[in-house]
């Protein structure tokens, strides 16, 4: 085996191995922890050199298995994947610490069961990141789903069974009922599910047979949140903290996103999105997602769900870039992708510091909180800077890049629906950080901030985040000549 | 390449009477186990008989593998005076299938007796298992229509009695034998009446004869109501809906080896018959073939799977709920079937085989823990993930096999199916796959976040491992669906060899 194939067993056997080490050592809390960084921070070296691979010109690729004639589990690298490797499995070494801090803080009592389908899910994201086809792509799709289902419901308590039902109905059920029969008939018209380069289906499938594939992969990868099935994200922020951070701001709402945009470019192609009458309407509906989800935003006091529904907005900012049909909506995705990434998890591991430490999680009820903990807030508000789409942070530019590519593409409504709900990011993010750093005194009414502050690795994590956010505001141009070979360009 | 013969190879006498053997072997054994002096000697001598008929099942397999169709002239007098066995690709699909899940229940019975029957009525419910699987492998050997009526009604009528025994542990299950009895009666009056017009029509009863003679009389009414006929009584035997009302309460209240056999092969041997006349026997060349196909077998395959999907979620016990999918999967196999094509029939011939592996082992699961504990309902086994993680693990692959999970054989064999249904220009049987897929995943769902996610009521009666005796039997299946979801080129190549042989299209 080449050192390229190697590279890609190793990211899938890493998660596999971290999920039977943390079984195995559940009775030594303090190694299973460890084990479990070791192995993101391994894999985040694995997927960074799937990074350096990709960006020299390779595309390693290993096929694992063929259940069907011509249907094989086949990986093979590219650079949307590779980055998507890269990006989650840093975040996830980086969650592991914030994880740590947060259960052992709150005195959790399944934390092996935590981190083994945390692992898990890792194992599937590594999957559709490296995924050769569209069947790879669904097989770890689904895995992703049903291992990151005990963690929605970790609780254990109605409530947490409510929402598990709600996000695994919704999951399960759109990829099931649109994404699966999709998937076949891609196989049925082109003998493949390969992702190609310039598009599987281009050449083979009319407009009209692309516009109805589109639409149902679109509403079938429910994990992207278009609107209306956007309703188990906001449903999942029953989980904890970390989990909404990784799972509901990077790895599960990233891989639906992810699956548009490969479908987008690998399987439609540019040409045959611009012929499909759907993708206009698709569009449409992305915008209306971007606007309404926003101004549903605004509304919430509950941080967390401010934050889910902020999440949703930028989801179909990404829709938009996958469904504009020209390569740079393409690009600007890939990088919304990263820089949402990286903003949005900070966000929410401030909010699980700020939890933790006072248990407090109405917006309303943080006025003044950021003279105790002010690098927490300082960091809620260069993140939210990052999601708004300011400098000097990375969300500036894909956000520029996005705006740029749809009104070059003759989108102007979409256009004006992305820089509409960034005013409104203003509106619903800034006042967070504003108002808690702000020198008033905290209303008599709200009650005092109990226990002594968040353990110090939890704020590091969120650092480290923010730190990351910073430095994307000047790798930017790096990361989207990293991605140009995904519209065929040359790197 | 020959994957039967390939690992070892049968003498010669015994390779060439194995399609005799395979169903003489289980019938010996079944005298051999009423006489036997106690239930222990009736269980090892019901083990033997269903490992001889694997064996034999195993030699055709290997004998068709290499020359396509095997026959064989019973007592050396050819047809048409004497009654030949003829097994094709099919066939022999169907008697691998059946006489593994035979080996299956009976390794399973000799625990699940114990708990569920009186000790000495053991050697009589050994008796009737073997008869059972002598009859069920008789119908895939024939090639003579009223042979094939023998046959289904020696298993049908053992099957009653194996219903009926279940009584000891759940009253209900005399109710429900009888009535799979009188269903069963009604259904195998009309397809002997059928096979009656067929004779009176082409004056023979080889199947292979009757084909070739009822290629002319496509107009004769006789014909047209052998077929109406046939058709009826091998659908109520098949529990095709609507007339499926006998089997979930069968099923339900059986005792456990007899509902892992029962659901894993009986409905299935109809299936195999079914298909057999329709593809065989008639062709879809015939008028009122097709016309049955399209208008006929696909709606009710479609409603069947639809409606008894939604049934199984409004179940609260358990086993009921297996039951009603079970019915609902049939759907699924005969949708397949009634496109007609190759394509469909290898993507219905798959999806029962898998069936088959799912509910053996969701039977065996809830069997091998009910035993431990009352458990009837689906609050009955709440929590029972935690308190018997190995037994309950295998369910959970069997579960999500069921639900079509990836990784597992239930997914490749719905992609086949619906590969089928685009290539046959049946979208609406593609809407109406991606509905039951979703009423599968409830009532998967159901029984999964009562087993795993749900704590166990205070109070409540432990629930223990199954014994070792059910676990090794049941991870073989459990392991088998996964297998099978990553490398299904065995049961995809039997499938299609067996499609192409009963609708003769070349290999």
């Amino acid at each position: 085996m080449t050192p390229g194939e190697w590279l890609i067993v190793f990211a899938l056997v890493l998660p596999l191995a971290s999920a039977l080490a943390a079984h195995a050592f559940a009775r030594a809390p303090d190694v299973r922890d460890t084990v479990t960084i070791m192995a993101a921070l391994a894999l985040t070296v694995v997927a960074g050199s799937l990074v350096l691979r990709t960006g020299a010109g390779a595309a390693p690729a290993l096929t694992l298995a063929e259940p069907l004639p011509g249907l094989a589990l086949a990986f093979r690298l590219e650079p949307l994947g590779a980055l998507f490797a890269a990006m989650a499995s840093a975040l996830w070494t980086i969650n592991t610490m914030f994880s740590i801090g947060y259960l052992r803080a709150k005195g959790d009592g399944r934390q092996t069961r935590f981190y083994m389908c945390f692992a898990l899910s890792m194992f599937g994201v590594m999957g559709v990141a490296m995924a050769g086809n569209l069947f790879t792509l669904f097989v770890f799709y689904e895995v992703i789903t049903l291992a990151s289902y005990p963690l929605v419901t970790h609780a254990g308590d109605a409530a947490a069974r409510r929402a598990g039902r709600i996000y695994l109905g919704l999951l399960m059920g759109s990829s099931v009922m649109l994404l699966l029969p999709a998937i076949v008939g891609v196989w049925f018209i082109a003998g493949s599910t390969d992702f190609t380069q310039g598009g599987l289906l281009a050449g083979k499938a009319d407009g009209m047979t692309a516009s109805l594939l589109l639409a149902m992969i679109v509403f079938g990868a429910a994990k992207a949140a278009l609107m209306p099935l956007h309703v188990w994200l906001p449903a999942a922020m029953v989980a904890p903290a970390p989990v909404s951070a990784l799972l509901h701001a990077v790895a599960v709402v990233k891989a639906g996103v992810f699956t548009l945009l490969k479908a987008s470019a690998y399987i439609f192609g540019p040409e045959l999105i611009a012929t499909a009458p759907a993708a206009q309407w698709l569009l449409w509906i992305a915008s209306a997602s971007i606007v309404i989800a926003s101004l549903v935003a605004l509304t919430r006091d509950d941080l967390k769900a401010r934050l889910a529904w902020s999440t949703v907005a930028q989801l179909s900012t990404i829709t938009s870039g996958a469904l504009i049909a020209v390569g740079a909506g393409v690009v600007g995705g890939g990088l919304h992708m990263l820089t949402h990434a990286f903003g949005k998890i900070t966000l929410f591991m401030c909010a699980g510091a700020i939890y933790v430490a006072t248990g407090l999680t109405k917006v309303s009820e943080m006025r003044g909180l950021g003279r105790e903990a002010p690098l927490v807030f300082a960091c809620f508000l260069a993140a939210s800077l990052s999601v708004i789409g300011l400098p000097p942070f990375g969300g500036m530019w894909s956000k520029f890049l996005l705006i740029t590519a749809a009104f070059g593409a003759g989108q102007a409504w979409t256009a004006w629906a992305m820089i509409v709900s960034s005013t409104l990011s203003v509106v619903y993010l800034l006042p967070v950080a504003i108002h808690a750093l702000a020198p008033t005194p905290r209303s008599e009414a709200v009650t005092r901030p109990t226990g002594s502050g968040s353990p110090g690795i939890m704020v590091a994590a969120l650092v480290l985040t923010t730190i990351g956010s910073l430095g994307l505001f000047f790798l930017a141009d790096a990361v989207a000549t990293f991605l140009a070979p995904v519209t065929g360009a040359a790197p | 390449m020959n994957p039967f013969t390939d690992f070892f190879a049968t003498p010669q006498p015994l390779e060439a009477h194995a399609p005799v053997l395979m169903v003489v072997g289980p019938l010996v054994a079944a005298c051999a186990a009423g006489l036997s002096p106690n239930g222990r000697w009736a269980w090892v001598i019901s083990v033997g008989g269903a490992v001889f008929a694997a064996w034999m099942a195993l030699a055709l397999a290997g004998s068709v593998a290499r020359e396509g169709v095997v026959t064989y002239a019973l007592g050396g007098f050819a047809p048409p005076m004497g009654i030949a066995f003829r097994i094709d690709a099919l066939g022999s699909m169907f008697a691998l299938l059946v006489s593994v899940m035979g080996v299956m229940a009976a390794l399973v019975s000799g625990h699940s007796l114990n708990a569920e029957i009186r000790t000495d009525k053991h050697t009589l419910v050994q008796a009737g298992f073997l008869l059972c699987l002598s009859g069920l492998l008789g119908i895939t050997a024939t090639g003579d229509a009223f042979n094939a009526f023998v046959f289904l009604e020696i298993s049908s009528i053992a099957s009653y009695a194996l219903i009926a025994t279940g009584a000891a542990r759940d009253r209900r299950a005399l109710p429900a034998a009888f009535n799979s009895l009188v269903m069963g009666t009604i259904g195998a009056t009309f397809f002997v009446l059928g096979i009656g017009f067929l004779y009176a029509a082409t004056g023979t009863l080889n199947m292979e004869d009757m084909a070739a003679r009822l290629a002319t009389l496509e107009t004769s009414r006789a014909a047209q109501a052998g077929f109406a006929l046939v058709v009826a009584g091998l659908g109520l035997k098949a529990a095709m809906f609507p007339l499926h009302l006998w089997l979930p309460g069968a099923y339900a209240h059986a005792p456990t080896a007899a509902a892992i056999f029962l659901s894993a092969t009986a409905t299935k041997a109809a299936i195999y018959l079914l298909a057999r006349f329709v593809f065989g026997v008639f062709g879809t060349d015939m008028a009122f073939t097709e016309t049955f196909l399209i208008w006929v077998a696909a709606p009710l395959a479609t409603a069947a799977a639809i409606i008894c999907s939604a049934q199984a979620i409004h179940q609260t016990e358990l086993r009921r709920i297996l039951a009603y999918s079970s019915v609902a999967q049939t759907g699924y196999v005969l949708l397949g079937l009634a496109t007609g094509r190759i394509a469909g029939l290898s993507a219905g011939f798959f999806h029962l085989f898998n069936h088959a592996l799912m509910i053996a082992a969701l039977f065996m699961a809830v069997g091998g823990l009910a035993r431990r504990g009352s458990g009837r309902t689906l609050s009955d086994f709440a929590g029972a993930g935690l308190s018997a993680p190995w037994t309950m693990a295998a369910f959970g692959i069997a579960t999500l096999s069921l639900a079509g999970a990836p990784l597992t054989a239930g997914l490749l064999s719905k992609w086949m199916l619906v590969e089928a249904m685009i290539a046959r220009g049946w979208i609406w049987a593609v809407v109406a796959i991606a509905i039951v897929s979703l009423l599968t995943i409830i009532y998967a769902w159901r029984m999964l976040e009562a087993v795993f996610f749900r704590a166990r009521p205070e109070g409540a009666d432990a629930v223990r491992e199954a014994p070792p005796g059910v676990l090794v039997p049941l991870w073989a299946l459990a392991i088998a669906n996964v297998w099978f979801g990553i490398d299904a080129s065995l049961p995809v190549g039997l499938a299609e060899a067996g499609a192409r042989a009963v609708t003769g299209a070349p290999p």
